[in-house]
């Protein structure tokens, strides 16, 4: 994990100190509402319905646990006692006093966090794939790059007052765990046909109120170019992209106006006076970049453990049946990734307290050389657990309430904070999310549905992902009631898409009987082993459309 | 006589008659005149004559509209040497931003500003990018 010198504490710190200046101006009264807003903004704070919310954040998904223990500290000092996980692997604290943030930024600063850039019309936290680094698809480890690409956009003079926010994302596997053809810039990493590293660029995909799918601006880019690449496609956006209104200033819309072979050469142009400049990279830099990011102590383990794993699994079904759900194959023998679902029945999804976060902590001690990863499907990762140790772990796990096995199924669902928290809802997503993990409380059944990805926003700012979820909630309002639209048929992986809306909107209370009526005619429907997904886009909406209205 | 901060000190506004960009274009003694930069135009044109301008204002509507941070960041990439000054509504929290795309002057509407803002001159003391005032990013300088 990449480990602060002195030059990031201190850009950091005095990150911190100027925040805090400007908190104290605003206080006094010196510092206008409107000019404080982009400022707080910036440093992660919110003020919401209820509250301010403070959104930390947490550069491609990775902590320790000493940071996850200060977090947990943090959320009892200054919030009540529990922690949110975002969709793009950030932590909100939902409760914090707007006076009292800067002493929190002050905290996480001695444990190498901070809240830099995680809102406002700027250059957002890069995401990636929870399983950098240890999963067995890889081809390139996205983490250095990540980190490159942390450093290069953070306190960026050029670009912290962009027409809109701005996201990258970046894959170095087969499958894409990071969703990056539903960000501003995807980056994927690849090789040429001389093994060299390279990446492909994908740009103007994002979601909110107009949802695009990413195409791509460069095939295969040479790696030393990733930053001046990267900066040219920014100026280009930040010079063209519209600022008149708000719903029209992301990049996909830039992108679409101009299409993607003008908007192209509008950044070629740009880029001939930016490559090979100071900001070109430098061997050393991603040597240096890939060093902390180097295999933990592995142990070297024979055959055993699996085997031993197996008679253990079959010894106890229900440990069996939560390896099989929540674990994955590691890249070195002996080792499993575990996931921990934050999806229990009866908590809103992605939330965490602190006794949970402190556990964690300690099991990550423990079991998986300190280092813990935040997923955007809300939920944390173990990333290198001895198989040996699983049975331990998951009875400890188990006794958190952190051992539901579902990752992957219906009730291990992305849903936003809604109308609950989020002052823009249009309608609340929690209750709906709960409603439905009621209403499928038969795991055998849950489990014969088979992969399934269900996604909740309270409105169309998106932030629950809902056009990517094979199945996608949204809130919606009729003239101040709440009701909710279904689509179907969206997804994040390779083939993203975006779902397509199934017809008129529903009543909250109507929900789970809407649920059961598209996941019966899917059962229906299927043939064999066929997954939802698949089973949709052979036969379409139709089938659905006349179930659910008939 | 009105203010401005010009390099990291207040002094007195000595500016020529400004002009806006097409009228600058057009003028015969453009040499003595200095030029002014609305958010939505292009530079291209001012691209050429940039060793006869003796001043490149920068209007800010706005602060909200970051497009003049990148018009300060490629006049002096293609190698502008003299003063950029921001104008308009500004504010002092970005003059560690403005000043590393190349901004070496700073013209609030109100004065009473000026003397305050000195101090967020060095709010930052050490940076990740290349900029324009430390034009080798930290990467290449590391220790
Ligand atoms: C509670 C306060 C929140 C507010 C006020 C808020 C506001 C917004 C807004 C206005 C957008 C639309 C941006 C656009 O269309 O350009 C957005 C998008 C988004 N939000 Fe939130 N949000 C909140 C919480 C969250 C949370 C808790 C998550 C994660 C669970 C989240 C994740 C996202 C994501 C991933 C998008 C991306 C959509 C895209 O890339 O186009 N937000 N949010
Ligand atoms: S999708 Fe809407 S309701 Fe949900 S958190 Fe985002 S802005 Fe709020």
């Amino acid at each position: 994990m990449y480990v602060y010198d002195e030059y990031d504490q201190k850009i950091l710190d005095e990150r911190v100190d100027q925040y805090r200046g400007q908190t104290e101006r605003f206080l006094a009264g010196t510092l206008s509402e409107e000019e404080f807003l982009p400022l707080r903004l910036q440093n992660g704070l919110y003020v919401q319905r209820l509250a301010p919310m403070l959104r930390v954040a947490v550069p491609y998904g990775l902590m320790n646990s000493a940071q996850l223990r200060t977090v947990a500290r943090l959320s009892r000092d200054y919030d009540k006692g529990y922690v949110h996980i975002s969709t793009r692997q950030n932590i909100q604290f939902n409760w914090p006093e707007l006076a009292e943030v800067p002493e929190m930024l002050a905290e996480l600063a001695k444990v190498q966090m901070h809240a830099i850039q995680t809102s406002g019309n700027c250059i957002r936290n890069t995401t990636t794939d929870q399983f950098a680094g240890v999963a067995r698809d890889e081809l390139v480890d996205p983490r250095p790059y990540c980190e490159i690409i942390r450093q290069w956009s953070t306190l960026h003079p050029e670009f912290a007052f962009l027409p809109r926010k701005f996201k990258i994302a970046v894959c170095g596997t087969e499958e894409d765990r990071a969703a990056i053809h539903a960000h501003d810039i995807g980056i994927e990493l690849v090789k040429n046909s001389e093994g060299d590293v390279g990446y492909r660029v994908i740009v103007g995909g994002g979601l909110g109120r107009t949802p695009v799918i990413g195409v791509e601006i460069c095939a295969f880019l040479e790696k030393q170019h990733l930053l001046s690449y990267l900066e040219a496609i920014l100026r280009v956006y930040n010079q063209h992209g519209r600022r008149d209104n708000k719903y029209k200033a992301r990049i996909k819309i830039l992108v679409k106006a101009m299409g993607i072979e003008a908007f192209r050469e509008s950044v070629e142009s740009e880029w001939v006076h930016l490559k090979d400049g100071p900001t070109t990279l430098t061997d050393a830099e991603i040597e240096r970049a890939k060093s902390f990011f180097t295999e933990p102590a592995y142990a070297e383990f024979d055959n055993t453990p699996d085997a031993e794993l197996s008679a253990k699994a079959d010894a106890d079904p229900i440990f069996g049946n939560w390896v099989k759900r929540n674990t994955v194959e590691h890249r070195v023998n002996g080792y499993r990734i575990v996931n921990i679902s934050l999806k229990a029945t009866g908590y809103a999804p992605g939330d965490i307290t602190d006794d949970q976060l402190e556990l964690l902590a300690d099991l990550a001690d423990r079991f998986s050389f300190g280092e813990i990863r935040s997923t955007h499907q809300q939920n944390l990762v173990l990333a290198d657990v001895p198989s040996n140790e699983l049975y331990t772990l998951w009875q400890i796990l188990q006794k958190a309430g952190l051992a539901t096995a579902n990752i992957g199924y219906l009730t291990d669902m992305i849903c936003c904070p809604g109308g609950d928290y989020c002052a823009l809802a249009n309608a609340k997503s929690i209750p709906v999310a709960e409603a439905i993990q009621a209403r499928f409380d038969d795991m055998d059944y849950v489990y014969d549905l088979g992969p399934l990805e269900l996604n909740i926003s309270g409105c169309m700012n998106a932030c629950g992902h809902h056009h990517i979820g094979h199945i996608g909630i949204l809130g919606v309002d009729k003239k101040g009631e709440e009701f909710y639209q279904v689509c179907l048929g969206g997804s994040q992986a390779k083939d993203a898409s975006i779902g397509k809306i199934l017809g008129p909107s529903f009543r909250q209370e109507d929900m789970p009987d809407v649920m059961e009526k598209i996941l019966g005619t899917y059962v229906d429907l299927r043939s064999e082993d066929e997954q939802f997904l698949d089973t949709y886009r052979r036969v379409g909406i139709a089938p659905f459309k006349e179930k659910v209205y008939a | 006589m009105p203010k401005l901060i010009k390099n990291g000190a207040i002094v007195e506004d000595t500016s020529p008659e400004v002009l806006d960009l097409e009228q600058w274009l057009d003028c015969e003694e453009r040499a003595s005149r200095a030029v002014i930069l609305e958010p939505g135009e292009t530079l291209a044109p001012l691209l050429e004559h940039l060793n006869e301008i003796p001043l490149v204002m920068v209007n800010f509507p706005t602060f909200m509209d970051g497009r003049g941070f990148s018009y300060a960041r490629e006049l002096r990439d293609r190698g502008y040497t003299g003063e950029v000054r921001a104008v308009g509504h500004f504010i002092r929290d970005q003059l560690t931003y403005l000043g590393r795309c190349g901004f070496d002057a700073f013209q609030f509407d109100d004065e009473s500003l000026l003397e305050p803002s000195l101090e967020s001159l060095s709010d930052f003391s050490e940076y990740y990018q290349a900029s324009i005032n430390q034009p080798s990013p930290l990467f290449r300088r590391r220790a």
